[in-house]
């Protein structure tokens, strides 16, 4: 098809030919067009149907404010429901679909609500799908979503990568109009950093759209000009295609960047759009202003159309939408955009002016003190009942009706920080209220200030100000700058099908119902009716539904209230908030220093937090990840296994008052500890509960390395930094973190000395005597890199944990894997970590899981009296310190076939189960290799007395009931002699 | 010196530095510097700047600064730097700055808690301002700021306009190479 | 929002972490008569201004400095950042 509707002009490069399709047929248009306004040059006029009655619309706006326009863009996995055909700029190959319509646009089946749409009006779903309650889910929702969807989802992962960004400024400008330019060249002129952003690809806003000239040049020209200067200017980035959605607290600004969206393919690596956070002392919102309908019956067809918009659609993109206009106004600014388009060459039908006083002019009619109170055309306006000042009725054969009702000044980001527009009575409309968010100032129209010359003014002004600028202001080129006055004029008197909100299908009748119905409140009429909502918040719309919401309630606008506006601007997809974010890009990853190894070794790796860990390492054959597992363990027992437990917290704790600062963080005592020596160590939180555990070694008077669990290591760090800084901040004590600056491992078994010695350097002694259970201290091995040596254990075992600089770690384990070839040497994971340290009864997270005392742990007598540590006194409360207080036991199944599951209630062998006779709950279980059975850990009322006793096992979720046994929670070498072989 | 048989890895896992250019900015990872964080015991403040000072022949760093030529040192907070030195000579820094700090400061190895990345070449700021909250406008030749990137913690080092270093925590160092390459791709 | 950092300066608060009241630098002498009701009262009873709060910030993702906030809770206007350290050390925790 040709470009049927194509006017001469524009800023549209013809010599530059796109394909696209839409609805599956092929069009033409040219490089500078929207999805829209080609379309509109092509004679498409219907583009989808409404929300709930499913009437023919197309589009209204030539904006971001666009509620019917709005199409299903791309295809596959790229297709974005919702787009707006309005800001959609032309590509080669683009290709978009109706939305809310089938079988197609033309023929669509559920387009029979509007004949019922008595049934549909204000709160009918309120109404109709109230009970029963169960239906709601299962049949009333998935059938209210599937007849009043918008645009449909491609259900599958979108392929495109989105960045984040930060930038900094002096002063950051929104909007690209007279006014937001004029600033630019203000500030940048004066040197200070300036961003430009506005949302369209064209800088230059209304200025694009008008054939006024500013000084010797047109409109458009100006604009160019002064976007040539800026672009020379070092401190000036101008942001096309940028829609700033949020002004935050402290001058932080959230901006879309739409980098992608215009061209057919991304290059490779290249973002789609990136959020851009920017962050200013100052900006200035140079946002213009949008126009606002006049509801009238059957307002909503396709071909009728914001006066404002018709015009951009000419002057900017060369198009009309029909070859016979009609203009429907109550201010001048309607009859400009008839004097443009009669200049183009289109036929003006008539305009329409509510004022007995209008302008007239010799080249069209005009028609003074009439209404249009009815439309025609199924798919496309035909014609336009008009009532005459005297009583008589016209009918205006035409394509396309223009209507204007006025401007509202864009307030929307001067209420994100709940600033409340105020009335101007002048403007009959909301102009931006006394408290905006701090730093941000508005000039031009989003201001109130409606004419050219005052925008440019407002904008050189304003910039000055918040840049404390002196000296003269650049000299303004000469605009037009008639006095704009408007006179309130919403509907016209009489109609009731007549479209406020087009996007939620929300009309005059559906207003003075809710009032009727006893909604009172702008907020419940905003939400009773859905007027407003949706993908375009009710830029075109809001303003309408309040002034008839005033009108029936008989107050004044003001007296009405307003609801205000919340980010984003316009929509953003999910996937710009996520950015790089996404996948196994959630969070960092952390790799062990064995990590290369072990995955040479084909190990199973696990998240604990953002470290990935070894979980198990199987060998060929072994099929069941217990396989794996129970041999480690049995292995390790037998001989001796090495583990990476580089993940452990290691702080690094100096500083003549450390062994205080100790005694302060941990509930047991640490100034008497001698240097070379390891104590564990017990953090309890200020109320008395258990926070972490850990080791602390002596490595010298003043100088201590203590561990933390892996999961806790930045709180534990973040809460030692506080007792430091805020509770004792005259303690001599340094702290620094170290966890990655040593690769750590454990060697544990029988073996484990020996397999140390052939590899710590022969002048330090390891042996039981020379270095016993809980020593530590500085070594060297293979031949004098220094290491560190800790006698702990963790699995039960004779143990030691050997560091080394990270960078050697790959080596170090390497060579413990060859030197211990001679005794079998296993590497294991933290799954054989956790059935050791089960099996040996050390408290784990889940036993420090934030509702555990020293006490319930079996670590009461631990927590010192006679020193003042964080815990100490709260955790002396009679409520935590019952006699029937939880303790920590073991618990074996009777019968060593069944199962010991983790979250189950332990329970009297008699009596009911129930919540009132719990009487424990087990945190832990494993099978164990050692015992050939099931087992478990947990804590019991009064556990310490019970050993022996008999329970049940349930868990009345997954109908679980096990016979138990509770027995001491050291299942293995209770006396703790292998540790201290 | 030592004379151990254990052969060391980069953060990333090579034998060799990972090097990457995209545009005219190269990414080089830097395994060849040794760390030691220096902070002042209380009441030693100024005792412990003097010590540094003659430490690195240069003045101690002041706050988000960094100073010194063979060896260097940047702020890392309150009372508190990191010597930078190189690793072939001065593997052992710790033990050299606890020598030269004396009772003034504490010290302690942070040769491998850290890995560091350069990045030279034109466009840099373009890379960082998708990785970072910093004011790049501020981070002049000689600045040290902390910060995060993709949620890992690092210190960013301004030597000049043309080359940055990045230090981010050693086990995170994949996470931090992938946004790094990302952003310069993305970028450049 | 911002935090401006008394050494560093501005800096984005998602850099910090947030622990609450500044109060819980005020931690109570553990051998004192009433001990076990001031410790309480400590740990868990907090005043919820409207308006000014002070509040301590952790910066995390920076010089690992506690830093007391004195924020607005109605506007969330920042009009004090200090050290903690110093503010702890005028409140008498020297000892």
């Amino acid at each position: 098809m040709t470009q049927t509707n194509r006017l001469s002009g524009g800023q549209i490069d013809r010599n530059t030919t796109l394909n696209f399709r839409f609805d599956n047929r092929s069009y033409t248009a040219h490089s500078g067009d929207t999805l829209a306004s080609a379309l509109l040059a092509n004679g498409v006029r219907m583009i989808g149907r409404s929300f709930k009655y499913h009437r023919p619309r197309g589009v209204l706006t030539a904006g971001s404010e666009e509620p019917n326009g709005i199409v299903e863009l791309r295809t596959g996995n790229r297709k974005e429901p919702n787009t707006r055909a309005t800001t959609t700029e032309m590509f080669d190959g683009l290709e978009a679909q109706s939305q809310n319509r089938w079988p197609s646009l033309k023929y669509d089946a559920l387009a029979v609500n509007d004949l019922f749409s008595n049934f549909l009006s204000a709160g009918f779903y309120y109404k109709t799908f109230m009970w029963p309650a169960a239906f709601w889910e299962k049949l009333y929702e998935p059938m209210i979503r599937r007849a009043a969807g918008l645009g449909s989802l491609s259900m599958e992962d979108d392929p495109d990568e989105y960045d984040k960004g930060f930038r900094h400024c002096d002063l950051l400008i929104i909007g690209s109009g007279p006014s937001g330019l004029m600033a630019a060249l203000t500030a940048g002129r004066a040197g200070a950093d300036v961003i430009l952003a506005d949302e369209d690809f064209a800088l230059g806003g209304r200025l694009n759209s008008e054939t006024f000239t500013l000084g010797d040049h047109s409109a458009s020209d100006w604009a160019a000009q002064a976007v040539a200067e800026l672009s020379a200017l070092p401190n000036v980035r101008l942001m096309p295609r940028t829609t700033v959605i949020g002004a935050f607290d402290h001058g932080v600004y959230g901006a879309v960047e739409r980098t992608g969206d215009h061209l057919p393919t991304l290059p490779a690596a290249k973002p789609r759009q990136i959020l851009w956070r920017i962050y200013t002392k100052r900006a200035l919102l140079c946002a213009g202003a949008t126009e606002r309908p006049i509801a009238f019956e059957n307002n909503d067809r396709p071909g009728i159309m914001m006066a404002g918009a018709l015009r951009s659609y000419a002057n900017r993109f060369a198009v009309t939408a029909s070859e016979r206009v009609a203009i429907f106004t109550n201010n001048d600014d309607g009859h400009r955009t008839a004097a443009d388009m009669h200049a183009k060459g289109v036929k003006i039908a008539a305009v329409v002016d509510v004022r007995d006083d209008a302008p007239t002019s010799h080249d069209y009619e005009v028609l003074r003190g009439a209404q249009v109170t009815d439309t025609k055309g199924r798919h496309g306006l035909t014609f336009v009942e008009v009532a005459l000042a005297d009583g008589t009725t016209r009918t205006l054969d035409c394509g396309a009706l223009g209507v204007s009702g006025g401007w509202n000044p864009n307030v929307h980001l001067t209420c994100h920080q709940r600033g409340r527009p105020a009335w101007n009575e002048a403007l009959a409309a909301f102009v931006p209220g006394p408290d905006l968010p701090v730093g941000l100032s508005v000039a031009g129209a989003a201001n109130g200030v409606m004419s050219t010359h005052g925008a440019l003014q407002s904008g050189a002004e304003e910039a000055a100000q918040l840049l404390e600028l002196s000296g003269a202001l650049p000299d303004l080129p000469k605009a037009e700058d008639a006095p704009v006055a408007q006179k309130p004029f919403w509907c016209v008197e009489g109609c009731k099908r007549a479209w406020l909100d087009q996007q939620n299908d929300v009309t005059v009748k559906d207003v003075k119902l809710s009032y009727q119905e006893g909604f009172r409140s702008v907020e419940h009429l905003k939400r009773y009716t859905t007027l407003g909502m949706a993908t375009d918040q009710g830029k075109t719309s809001n303003m309408g539904g309040l002034a008839i919401m005033a009108e029936v309630a008989g107050k004044s606008i003001p007296e009405t209230g307003t609801t205000i506006f919340r980010p984003p601007y316009t929509p953003v997809p999910i996937g710009t908030f996520a950015g790089r974010m996404r996948g196994q890009e959630f969070h960092p990853t952390r790799l062990t220093p064995s990590h290369y190894w072990a995955k040479e070794r084909g190990a199973v790796f696990v998240e604990v937090g953002n470290w990935l860990r070894a979980q198990w390492f199987p060998l060929p054959g072994e099929t069941h990840w217990r396989e794996s597992v129970d041999r480690e363990v049995r292995q390790t027992r037998a001989s001796v296994g090495v583990c990476d437990c580089t993940t452990l917290g290691k702080i690094d704790v100096q500083g003549t008052d450390a062994a205080a600062f100790l005694n302060r963080i941990y509930a047991n005592g640490f100034a008497k500890l001698a240097v070379g020596k390891t104590r564990y160590g017990l953090m309890l939180r200020e109320d008395g509960i258990a926070m972490d555990d850990g080791t602390a070694g002596r490595l010298a008077e003043d100088h201590f390395v203590v561990t933390t669990t892996t999961a806790n290591a930045a709180n534990v760090y973040r809460h030692m930094e506080f007792v430091r800084q805020c509770l004792c901040p005259d303690m001599d004590v340094q702290l620094i973190s170290t966890t990655e600056a040593w690769a750590q491992y454990a060697v544990a078994g029988p073996n484990a000395r020996k397999l140390l010695q052939k590899i710590v350097d022969p002048e330090f002694d390891i042996s039981n005597e020379g270095f016993p259970f809980m020593a530590c201290g500085n070594i060297t091995v293979c031949g004098g890199l220094r290491a560190r040596l800790f006698r702990i254990s963790f699995s039960g075992e004779l143990a030691f944990e050997i560091a080394v600089p990270a960078r050697y770690g790959d080596a170090l384990m390497r060579r413990l894997m060859t030197e211990g070839e001679e005794f079998a040497v296993v590497p294991y994971g933290t799954e054989a970590l956790g059935v050791m340290r089960i099996e040996k009864g050390h408290a784990a997270g889940n036993e420090l899981n934030g509702t555990t005392t020293a006490l319930n742990l079996g670590m009461g007598r631990m927590v010192s009296k006679k020193k003042d540590s964080i815990g100490s006194t709260l955790s002396e409360r009679e409520a935590l310190n019952e006699p029937d207080a939880l303790r920590m036991v073991g618990i074996k199944p009777v019968d060593a076939d069944h199962k010991i599951t983790a979250g189950g209630h332990l329970m009297n062998t008699e009596g009911p189960v129930d919540a009132a006779h719990d009487q424990g709950y087990v945190t832990s279980a494993a099978y164990s290799p050692s015992l050939n059975s099931s087992i478990g850990l947990g804590f019991l009322k009064n556990g310490g007395n019970r050993l022996g006793e008999q329970m049940r096992l349930v868990s009345p979720v997954t109908d679980l009931t096990v016979e138990v046994e509770i027995v001491s929670a050291h299942f293995v070498d209770p006396e703790g002699e292998r540790v201290r072989a | 010196m030592s004379v151990h048989d254990l052969v060391a890895i980069t953060a990333l896992g090579g034998s060799e530095p990972c090097v990457e250019t995209v545009g005219a900015v190269t990414c080089t990872e830097v395994p060849g510097v040794a760390l030691a964080s220096v902070a002042a015991r209380l009441g030693q403040e100024s005792k412990a700047a003097k010590a540094l000072a003659k430490l690195i022949g240069s003045p101690a760093p002041g706050i988000g600064r960094t100073s010194g030529e063979a060896l260097t040192a940047f702020w890392a907070g309150p009372e508190q730097w990191m010597v930078e030195a190189p690793f072939e000579t001065h593997e052992e820094i710790a033990d050299q700055a606890t020598t030269a700090m004396g009772e003034t400061a504490s010290v302690t190895e942070q040769t491998d808690a850290w890995t560091r990345f350069d990045l030279s070449g034109d466009g840099i700021p373009a890379v960082l301002e998708l990785l970072c909250q910093l004011d790049l406008r501020t981070l002049d030749e000689g600045s040290a700021a902390r910060c995060s990137i993709h949620h890992v913690g690092c210190f960013v080092l301004c030597r000049t306009s043309r080359l940055f270093s990045l230090y981010g925590p050693r086990a995170s160092v994949g996470t931090l190479h992938h946004a790094i390459i990302t952003a310069m791709r993305s970028a450049l | 929002m911002i935090i401006n950092h008394p050494l560093l300066g501005p800096r984005d608060a998602s850099e910090f972490a947030y622990l609450g009241d500044a109060s819980l630098i005020d931690r109570p002498d553990w051998q004192a008569e009433n001990a076990a009701e001031a410790f309480y009262e400590y740990a868990y009873l907090r005043d919820n201004p409207v308006g000014e709060h002070r509040e301590l910030w952790f910066h995390e993702a920076g010089d690992r400095s506690w830093l007391v906030v004195t924020r607005n809770t109605m506007t969330h206007e920042i009009s004090k950042v200090e050290l903690a350290r110093d503010v702890a050390r005028a409140r008498g925790r020297s000892k």
